[in-house]
Parts: C-alpha cells; sequence; structure tokens
C-alpha cells in the first residue's frame, strides 16, 4: 500500500488494487501495517526504522505475496528488511516477507505473465525509472511493456531516463535547490521528448516532480496504477 | 567552515556549470559505454572485486613484498602515517637535492596532503603537467573531478585563463591552447631538478610503479629530471601484472572510456648503470593518513577503489554541483564516504546526504563499492554525533507512533486537521519549517480527505 500512497494519493493504490481484482486476484489490506521505514533508514536512523518496519511483519505474515505501487518501498522491504533484522527473533519473517515482496509492473509481468493490458488512453508519454526499482530490483521494462498495448499511447523515451528525479526522500528536505533543479532537468527532458504526460511507478518522485511541475509547468506526471486503470475503465470507489 | 548545502548553492547560481560539466559527464558515460559493449561487465566486476578484497585484507604482506622488491631496483621506500609526515620528508628531499623547479603529474595524493602549497612556502616552484591540472593550478582552484580536474571550465574560461597568466593570445580552439600550454611545459620538463608525480598502480611482486595519462606527461616527470618522487596511497597495491591485466583496462574504460590510455608507463627503479637517461634517484611514498584505520571497520571496502571517477560521471548530484560543491579533495559519492572517514563527521558529516540514495555511484563502480550502501551507514553515524536534537526528536516520535496502526491513524488524523491551516485546493503552497523547504520552489500535496485503507474499508474491501 505504502504511507505515502495512502495518505496522499490513494487513487493510486485503489487503482493497483483494480487492476488486480481486475486480474481475477483476491486482494487483502491488511490494517495493521504502517510503513516500511524507509524514511528512518535512510535518514540515519535504523531504530525508528525497524519500529515502523515490525508492522509489515506482522501484516502480511499470512499473505502469499505482497504487491506494493511502489519500486521504492519494495525494494526496501525486499534489500534492507532481511539486513535491518539481522540477527534478531524476526530475521526469519523478514527474509519470508522479503522473498514474497514484489513493486507491481513486476508483479503483473514476471509474476502473473501479463503480455499486455487492453485499454485506451490518449497521450504522449514517457516513462521515468525510478531509482530504487531500477537499480535496487532491476525493474523498468515491464512497465513500458505495460504500456504498450494501451490504444492511443504512444511512449517517447526521453534522454537519461534513468536518471534521478532529485526526490531522493529527506534528500529533498535536506538540499531543496539542489532536489528542484534536478526535478526541472527531468521535466526538461521529459518536454523536450515531446511527452504531455510523464509516467512513474514510485509516488515519491511523481510528488517531488509534480510539485515542480505545479509551479513551473511542463509534463504531468502519472503513476502507472492510475494510467492503467484509467485505461481499462476501472472503476475506484473514490472518497 | 560552510556546509554542503551553502556550496551547492553557489555553484548552482551558475547554471552554466551544471550544463558545462552535464556535457562532459554524457561524453565519458558514453565513452563508458561504447568501450564496454559486448564485454561481460558483470564478470569483470565481480572479478575485479575479488582481488581488490583480496589485496586489502592482505594489505600489511603486500606492502612489505612492494617495497622490497622496489627497493631492490634502487628506490627508497618511505611509510608516512600521516599528512604532515609526508609533505616532511618530500620537502625534506627537495631541500637536500636543492630542488628549485619541481614537475608534477596528477596527484589525488599530492592534493590530500597539500604538497605543492607547502614547497611553495618553501620558495619552490611547483608546475602541473596534466593540462586540466596546469588549468585549475593557474586559476589558483583545486580539482573538480579525480580524472579531469577541469571539467568545470568551459573553453572560453581556459582561453581567459592562459591569456592573463601568460600574457598569451588565443582562440577558444583546443588544439591552439593544448599547442600553446605544451609550449610552456616543454621549458619546464627540461630545466626541472624534481619530478613528483601520482602512483595508479604499485605492482608487489616486481616493486614496479604504473602510471597512466593521455599526454605523456607522467613519462617526462619519471624520466628528465634527476629526481622522481612518487607519493601513492598504501590502497593503491596490485599482487602482481596477472591482476594488472584486469585493473588496468578497467581503469581505463571506466574513467574515460578508453581501452587504455596513450600512455602507460612502467617504473623500475632509477637509471642503472650503464642505461642513458632517467632520475638518478626514486622515492616513493606510501600514504596511511588515516587508511589503515579503516581497515577493520564497515567502510573497508572504500580501499578497494581505484580512483577512476566513474561514481562522479553517473552521479546525478555531481553533475548538477561538480566536485567543488564537496568542499574537500575527493568530490562526488566517493568523496562523500571519504571525506567524512578521514576528516571526521565535524567538518565533512554532512556529505553523506548529498546523495539521493540513488545507486547509480554503486552500479557504475567497476569494483563494485556498494557506495550508497555506505553512505547510509555513515548518516547513522554521523547522526549519533551532528542530527539535531529536533530530528532525533522527530524520529523517536514518528517511530514509536507508527509502531502500531492505531497511532499511525491518530497521527494522520491530526496531521490533517493541522493542514487546514496551509491547504487550499488539495495543496500545499506554503508550509511551515521544515516543509517551508519543500513549498519553497514546489507544491505540496495535502493529505487525502480519506486515506486509502479509510475508503478501503468502507468500500467493504476488509
Amino acid at each position: 500500500m505504502t504511507c505515502l500512497v495512502d495518505v496522499l494519493y490513494p487513487e493510486i493504490a485503489e487503482s493497483a488494487a483494480a487492476l488486480l481484482a481486475d486480474l481475477g486476484l483476491g486482494v487483502d489490506v491488511p490494517a495493521a501495517q504502517t510503513c516500511c521505514g524507509q524514511p528512518a533508514l535512510n535518514a540515519g536512523h535504523p531504530g525508528a526504522a525497524r519500529r515502523t518496519a515490525r508492522t509489515l511483519l506482522e501484516a502480511f505474515e499470512r499473505s502469499e505475496a505482497v504487491v506494493a505501487p511502489s519500486g521504492s518501498c519494495a525494494a526496501m522491504v525486499r534489500l534492507h528488511l532481511p539486513r535491518l533484522f539481522h540477527g534478531t527473533p524476526e530475521e526469519a519473517i523478514a527474509r519470508n516477507l522479503a522473498a514474497k515482496t514484489f513493486e507491481l509492473s513486476e508483479f503483473l509481468v514476471d509474476v502473473l505473465q501479463v503480455e499486455r493490458i487492453a485499454g485506451t488512453f490518449s497521450a504522449t508519454v514517457t516513462y521515468h525509472d525510478s531509482c530504487h526499482g531500477l537499480r535496487g530490483l532491476r525493474v523498468g521494462g515491464q512497465g513500458r511493456r505495460l504500456l504498450e498495448g494501451i490504444r492511443g499511447l504512444r511512449l517517447v523515451e526521453m534522454e537519461r531516463s534513468d536518471a534521478c528525479c532529485g526526490f531522493g526522500g529527506t534528500f529533498s528536505i535536506r538540499l531543496p535547490e539542489l532536489a528542484t533543479a534536478m526535478a526541472d532537468d527531468e521535466l526538461d527532458r521529459a518536454r523536450s521528448a515531446g511527452a504531455d504526460m510523464l509516467v512513474g511507478g514510485d509516488a515519491g518522485c511523481l510528488m517531488h516532480l509534480a510539485g515542480r511541475a505545479a509551479r513551473t509547468g511542463g509534463p504531468r506526471p502519472i503513476h502507472l496504477a492510475v494510467l492503467l486503470a484509467q485505461a481499462r475503465g476501472l472503476e475506484v470507489t473514490g472518497p | 567552515m560552510s556546509t554542503f548545502r551553502e556550496r551547492a548553492r553557489l555553484q548552482l547560481a551558475t547554471p552554466e556549470l551544471a550544463r558545462t560539466i552535464g556535457h562532459a559527464m554524457d561524453v565519458r558515460a558514453e565513452a563508458r559505454e561504447r568501450v564496454l559493449d559486448g564485454v561481460d561487465v558483470e564478470t569483470m566486476r565481480a572479478a575485479a572485486r575479488a582481488i581488490r578484497a583480496h589485496t586489502i585484507a592482505n594489505l600489511p604482506q603486500y606492502l612489505e613484498r612492494f617495497s622490497d622488491a622496489a627497493e631492490a631496483h634502487g628506490a627508497s621506500v618511505f611509510f608516512a602515517s600521516t599528512a604532515a609526515e609526508a609533505v616532511a620528508h618530500i620537502r625534506r628531499i627537495v631541500r637536500e637535492r636543492e630542488g628549485r623547479l619541481v614537475v608534477k603529474s596528477k596527484s589525488m595524493v599530492a592534493e590530500e596532503i597539500g604538497l605543492n602549497e607547502a614547497l611553495a612556502r618553501d620558495g619552490v616552484e611547483v608546475v602541473e603537467t596534466d593540462l586540466g591540472e596546469h588549468i585549475v593550478q593557474i586559476a589558483n582552484e583545486r580539482p573538480s573531478h579525480i580524472t579531469v580536474p577541469a571539467v568545470h571550465k568551459t573553453r572560453a574560461e581556459v582561453r581567459e585563463l592562459f591569456e592573463r597568466v601568460y600574457g598569451a593570445r588565443l582562440s577558444d580552439d583546443p588544439a591552439e591552447i593544448t599547442r600553446f600550454a605544451r609550449d610552456v611545459l616543454r621549458d619546464r620538463f627540461l630545466n626541472a631538478d624534481v619530478g613528483i608525480t601520482g602512483v595508479n598502480f604499485a605492482v608487489a611482486s616486481t616493486g614496479s610503479l604504473v602510471i597512466v595519462t593521455n599526454e605523456g606527461n607522467g613519462r617526462m616527470c619519471t624520466s628528465l629530471p634527476r629526481v622522481h618522487i612518487a607519493v601513492m596511497g598504501m590502497e593503491r597495491i596490485v599482487p602482481s601484472f596477472r591482476e594488472l591485466s584486469l585493473l588496468l583496462p578497467l581503469l581505463t574504460a571506466s574513467a574515460t572510456g578508453q581501452r587504455m590510455t596513450a600512455y602507460v608507463n612502467v617504473v623500475n627503479g632509477p637509471r642503472r648503470t650503464g642505461e642513458p637517461d632517467g632520475p638518478e634517484e626514486l622515492h616513493i611514498v606510501v600514504l596511511d593518513n588515516g587508511r589503515s584505520a579503516m581497515l577493520p571497520t564497515e567502510y573497508r571496502s572504500v580501499l578497494h577503489c581505484i580512483r577512476c571517477g566513474a561514481c562522479q560521471n553517473v552521479c546525478p548530484v555531481f553533475r548538477q554541483v561538480g566536485g567543488h560543491a564537496y568542499g574537500g579533495v575527493y568530490g562526488g559519492p566517493i568523496g562523500a564516504v571519504l571525506a567524512p572517514l578521514m576528516d571526521g563527521f565535524e567538518s565533512a558529516g554532512d556529505l553523506p546526504q548529498a546523495s539521493t540514495l540513488c545507486g547509480a555511484c554503486s552500479d557504475a563502480c567497476p569494483v563494485g563499492i556498494p557506495i550508497h550502501e555506505l553512505l547510509i551507514a555513515l548518516r547513522r553515524d554521523a547522526g549519533a554525533e551532528r542530527a539535531s536534537l529536533a530530528e532525533r526528536i522527530g524520529f523517536a516520535l514518528w517511530g514509536r507512533l507508527w509502531s502500531s496502526s492505531l497511532g499511525y491513524r491518530a497521527s494522520v488524523r491530526v496531521a490533517r486537521l493541522g493542514q487546514r491551516l496551509v491547504a487550499r485546493g488539495g495543496r500545499i503552497r506554503r508550509a511551515p519549517f521544515p516543509l517551508s523547504r519543500w513549498t519553497a520552489d514546489r507544491d505540496l500535496p495535502a493529505l487525502a480527505k480519506r486515506s486509502f485503507r479509510e475508503r478501503w474499508r468502507r468500500a467493504g474491501g476488509a
């Protein structure tokens, strides 16, 4: 679910859940989960990270597979939680959770073997590879694959689509001028590619880019799950 | 002492800088991809990492072997445990040989120990002979990149600099500027008493020094003056030429996208009887300066670094602000790891924060140093000393509150009440500190009226 999506962008989680249900899967959202702990771990506070991450260990212990609409949170669970709980009684549970956690596009393409998602969405879009999905989980092509099946959609590649957008969690608050310069750089590249939308798989990056685009204009950032659900004409419950 | 943020802002004030650096970095990254095309990079990286890990794990033995072999060739080897010891030793050699003019080939370790400044204070003229390094020297600056020291300078800036310093009339044509620099330097090479160089690799089995350059200045420095002094970090060791055959092309491919640099210089001691040229003396200075203290720590792998600068070439932060923003000798991702370890958290504790943790550095590192993971560990260690009380209390409180969904939901409800003061139409344009740092240049989305979990429950999902 991811905490950022839960409180800021519920439509992303709803879209993701709708997509999974559309494919015939039973979706469960355990209420006990809060946050994977990444903000604290990356800011240098592993103790606080362990406390919040523990809620995930309990919440998902019985789940068959855990799907996050975020490469960053999925990477945290898969790569960092086993280390964060290394040497504690929860280590085995953390390893088990890591083994069954997936980023959404990765889950659709690699696990469910979805070849294409049929739907219609009229836009010229470019794809932003989020760092933790791309370099942490080696996820990148899957999102593009899913977009290929959408009627009316044109996918254009921007230069350096694998470059960081400048969000970086607490980085975006600690070094705001630098983060903004990096967002401008990315929005410029997306604009030069001729895109009117910038598709990504991570709410953090999109929040950063959308926040900047709101001030300076530029392609509108949109989450892959939202685009796919809209293209399929899936209903999300709304507020 | 300024902060990284202050220095970064200074660099960002000149948008041209990011363009200049960005272009140069792209050229290098593309060249690197071209030269590594069809190469099994992962296998090479794994092999290189294994070599470096083995060498560093057995560093004392290899250093001893190197030292014995080099001395057998007639070199003298000095182990300096601090920068001050290294500088004092080199000053003594130059003074005793009555050195007046020193020609120098690029060396980051010489920068690290402040060698040029110390020799200048003794009245010795030091001339940097790598063109980029020479540009930086006459501009009274520091190198801004490990292998491309003047990457932050445009052609026009270089021309103006040469005109101002040498009174020459030049065009922006790099070839013309280079020709001019060559003439200036040729005279210096022929008249120098001492040549000082860095070392890219020191081969333990043979006592050889390996120096790579693209301008041939390295071998002018090692062959023309009477005395050659080589300075190296103690981690520059490779066991033998066998390992070098992998690490050398990996260095040049990662640094500049070349299969091989124009010059690869192998130095096996000073001139021997009967040889027509070469220096009369060779002095090798092996520097510790905090390195051995890193050996038993989780940061040991930073000593695997071969100083190729690939992490700088791909770093999205570096390309915006350049090396000077890091405030020390080593900039970019590897510098953000090295500086706090060498200089302490007091002066460099904010550098590990100068990263989005995007991982491009770790991906590019040819010897597989998990650079961004080391940055996370340094944030933890630095935080114990440096994090503000507010930050520490904030994260501790957050950790407790969000350790249950009850606390999570309660905090979201409170925040939702609070945002009524600042949110308009689903967005926040001005927020109080610390979020004001975000809203200064970006909108912040307001918290949704109902969270996903609330909507999900209402819809009967759980």
